[in-house]
């Protein structure tokens, strides 16, 4: 309404034979004025919520700051310096390697996988999407207290186990079936929301394009990898992006299930930053490892954006 | 995380307080502040106090004595609040106040961040404020309890809670096994770990649940076995703090107990396997006395002292303190009621929860009044003996570092094929740079 408003101001301006241009502006200024009050709360809450913390930890990292002590002093590089030779913190990297290639591997194909035997027209698909989508909208902390009682030593899983004569690992304390565990609860988690937005990208899929793939004798397999996939690539684009960013910051699991453990090897990037604020009263080192993980998951961000060109269908 | 203020650096806090005339300095040992009443604020105060208990019948007498302190006092103080905090969470809780700039006035502290709350400056001394409190005879606290919340003359933490470990024993499950009574073991000097191990594999075994539970220590709080390696003699670290002694003869011997009383005669409960004592899925605990209030009478239950080991029997206490924050808005309020929270005759009530570090309070007779569970002659052996003489859980001025760091060597101790020497070297050489800092 407001650019119609300018438009006939306009147009009678040139009737009229005024000068256009400071009608114009006011009219510009107007439009200024409304949309930026349009957007005004938006700007703010990333204002306050999201650059200043992020403003206010890149400060704070370049300090030494204990809260017990009550110490908060210029420390200039000397954190960043420290994460170059802490051992724990190179161990908690690689642990969030382990975790997010575990977990975006297993969510991932998992979900399409989920996602195609749901886009069949077979019975009882509906009660199959509400049994695999009902986690994403139970509690993580409620979830995953369920599931550490069923891993424990005695628990549902091994006594399930032991029915079928099979003898279950201890699985939150040996090294490799704790972080399986963990995944793995992860997965259960979330891959419901993944799936779903992978149904809505194949639901999207021309039905006739298919159908002159299949008369001009292409199979399941080459229809699926030739037309099917690069056609949802935008959809594989943002749920890649969402579940990296999302392994990245894995902590609830980790506290409930496993404390960082067997030895620290499940001692993610997130609950190793946990530790050295929270645990360890290190605020300012604390700090420094938020800004290396906002760079990590900034520069994933990027690598995948601009290599979107590459592989995703609309984008070439 | 949140955007907020940084902390008030010492020589902002020091000024303000000077400026405000408080005289309860907000930083350093606080040794020099000046004792007296406090000064009338312009409008009566809230203190809060976190606590991690969730008992309504204690947070009710804590109420009930805060109450009394409010009457008294209405120019100074208006309410006091008793914030619980889940244990498990407590110590990060309460720091992550501190950091928030949410300090409450008071709070507990636990035994073995002690020594990094005593020499951090967070608290204030008190012992000028407790010295000068009419009828509160100073001089009637223990010295051995307050060693590890004093410096020098100071004193930073009341130890408010002395309470002795002890070993619960479920009657029932061990005469159905036909073991050796341990009251009777006590009562014939032959209450040692190699007994206390025999009776807990033979009552497992005839009741299919647990022998012996380290309560708490569920292969994440390995301090709670210092109740056991006492019996060697063993300690974590030397006494100054600076030596690792993990492997050192006694603490080996110690751990390659545990590890075979868990692995080899399955006296104590694996890694992984949950058991809970007071709901009878365990024969014996080691546990606190105060958990006395756990018992629901749904079996027959006995308590004894902790048994002998090689070195000979050692009691072990676990103490909480409480402490007023140097960034209270009013620490000298808080100081002040903290005084009349603690005072002999409160101390007398709060006995039936929580042994007092006053010597005159720490009779059988006095504890039996506020202890309907125990019987004079328990509370004689366990609680009034135990305390005397009793060493303190392993506490250390980096002590957050050092537990979660030798947690995660312990985890490869607890295995069957583990080698205890090999394991104890790997924790001596991952804490050996915390002791040196």
């Amino acid at each position: 309404m407001v650019t119609s408003a300018s438009a006939v101001a306009v147009a009678a301006a040139e009737q009229t034979g005024r000068r256009r241009r400071p009608r114009r502006s006011a009219a510009t200024r107007r439009d200024w004025l409304v949309g930026y009050t349009m957007v005004a709360p938006q700007v703010l809450g990333a204002l306050a919520f999201v650059v200043a913390p992020l403003v206010a930890v890149f400060w704070y990292s370049l300090h030494e700051w204990n809260v017990l002590a009550n110490t908060f002093t210029f420390a200039g590089a000397d954190n960043y310096e420290r994460m170059l030779a802490d051992p724990g913190l190179r161990d908690s990297l690689v642990a969030s390697l382990w975790f997010s290639v575990g977990l975006v591997a297993l969510n991932i194909s998992l979900a399409l996988v989920l996602a195609v035997l749901l886009n069949q027209k077979l019975p009882g698909t509906t009660t199959f999407r509400t049994f695999f989508f009902s986690p994403v909208v139970v509690s993580l902390v409620a979830w995953t207290i369920v599931w550490s009682f069923l891993l424990q030593a005695d628990g549902g899983i091994n006594g399930f186990l032991a029915t079928v004569g099979i003898d279950g690992p201890n699985w939150l304390r040996g090294e490799a079936t704790a972080m399986l565990s963990v995944i793995v609860v992860q997965v259960f988690k979330n891959v419901g929301l993944n799936m779903i937005l992978f149904l809505a990208a194949l639901q999207a899929v021309p039905v006739e394009i298919q159908e002159a793939a299949r008369i001009d004798g292409a199979s399941a397999w080459r229809r699926f990898r030739s037309m099917t996939l690069p056609l949802i690539s935008p959809t594989i684009l943002l749920v890649s992006i969402l579940t990296i960013v999302g392994s990245l910051e894995v902590f609830a699991q980790i506290a409930v299930l496993t404390g960082g453990g067997p030895g620290n090897s499940t001692t993610v990037l997130v609950y190793y930053l946990y530790q050295q604020a929270f645990r360890f009263n290190d605020f300012g080192y604390a700090s420094s490892i938020s800004v290396l993980l906002f760079v990590i998951v900034l520069v994933l961000t990027l690598v995948q954006w601009q290599t979107r060109k590459r592989w995703v269908f609309h984008e070439v | 995380m949140s955007l907020h203020t940084p902390r008030r650096s010492p020589v902002l806090v020091t000024g303000a307080a000077a400026v405000l005339s408080l005289s309860l300095a907000a930083c350093g040992t606080g040794s020099d502040t000046p004792a007296g009443e406090p000064e009338t604020p312009d409008d009566p105060v809230e203190l809060r106090m976190t606590v991690w208990t969730a008992d309504e019948t204690q947070l009710a007498q804590f109420q009930e004595i805060a109450d009394a302190y409010v009457e008294a006092n209405p120019e100074l103080v208006s309410g006091v609040t008793f914030e619980t905090v889940p244990f498990e969470d407590y110590t990060t809780s309460l720091t992550t106040q501190l950091a928030g700039g949410n300090a409450p006035d008071l709070g507990w502290i636990l035994e073995s961040y002690a020594p990094e709350f005593v020499s951090s400056g967070a608290l204030v001394d008190l012992a000028p404020t407790l010295q000068a409190t009419e009828e509160y005879a100073y001089d009637d606290l223990l010295d051995s309890s307050l060693a590890l919340w004093g410096e020098d003359d100071a004193l930073f933490a009341y130890p408010f809670s002395n309470s002795p470990f002890a070993v619960f024993v479920n009657t029932d499950q061990v005469a159905a096994a036909g073991a050796a009574d341990p009251a009777e073991l006590v009562a014939s000097g032959e209450w040692t770990y190699d007994e206390a191990r025999d009776v807990a594999t033979a009552a497992a075994a005839e009741s299919g649940g647990q022998g012996l539970v380290v309560r708490d220590f569920e292969y994440q709080v390995w301090e709670n076995l210092s109740t056991v390696w006492e019996g060697w003699g063993a300690a974590p670290w030397s006494e100054d703090g600076t030596q690792c002694t993990f492997t050192d003869p006694e603490m080996v011997e110690a751990l390659t107990w545990i590890h075979d009383a868990t692995f080899v005669d399955g006296a104590m409960p694996g890694p992984g396997t949950t058991a809970d004592f007071f709901a009878g899925d365990a024969a014996m605990t080691i546990t606190q006395i105060s958990r006395a209030s756990s018992l629901d009478g749904s079996f027959a239950w006995d308590v004894v002292p902790l048994p002998a080991g090689p070195a000979g029997q050692q009691n072990v206490i676990g103490q909480a303190g409480i402490g007023v924050f140097a960034n209270a808005d009013t620490p000298q309020i808080a100081a002040d009621f903290l005084a009349w929270f603690t005072n002999p005759e409160n101390a007398e009530t709060l006995a039936a929860y929580f042994p007092p570090p006053r010597e005159s309070l720490l009779t059988s007779a006095t504890l039996a009044a506020a202890n309907p569970l125990l019987s004079e002659e328990q509370l004689q052996a366990v609680v009034v003996e135990g305390v005397q003489g009793a060493v303190t859980k392993p506490a250390h001025q980096n002590f957050a570092r050092l537990q979660d760091t030798v947690r995660a060597e312990l985890d490869a101790l607890w295995t069957a094929d583990a080698d205890v020497e090999a394991v104890l070297g790997d924790v001596c050489g991952a804490i050996d740079p915390l002791l040196a800092d």
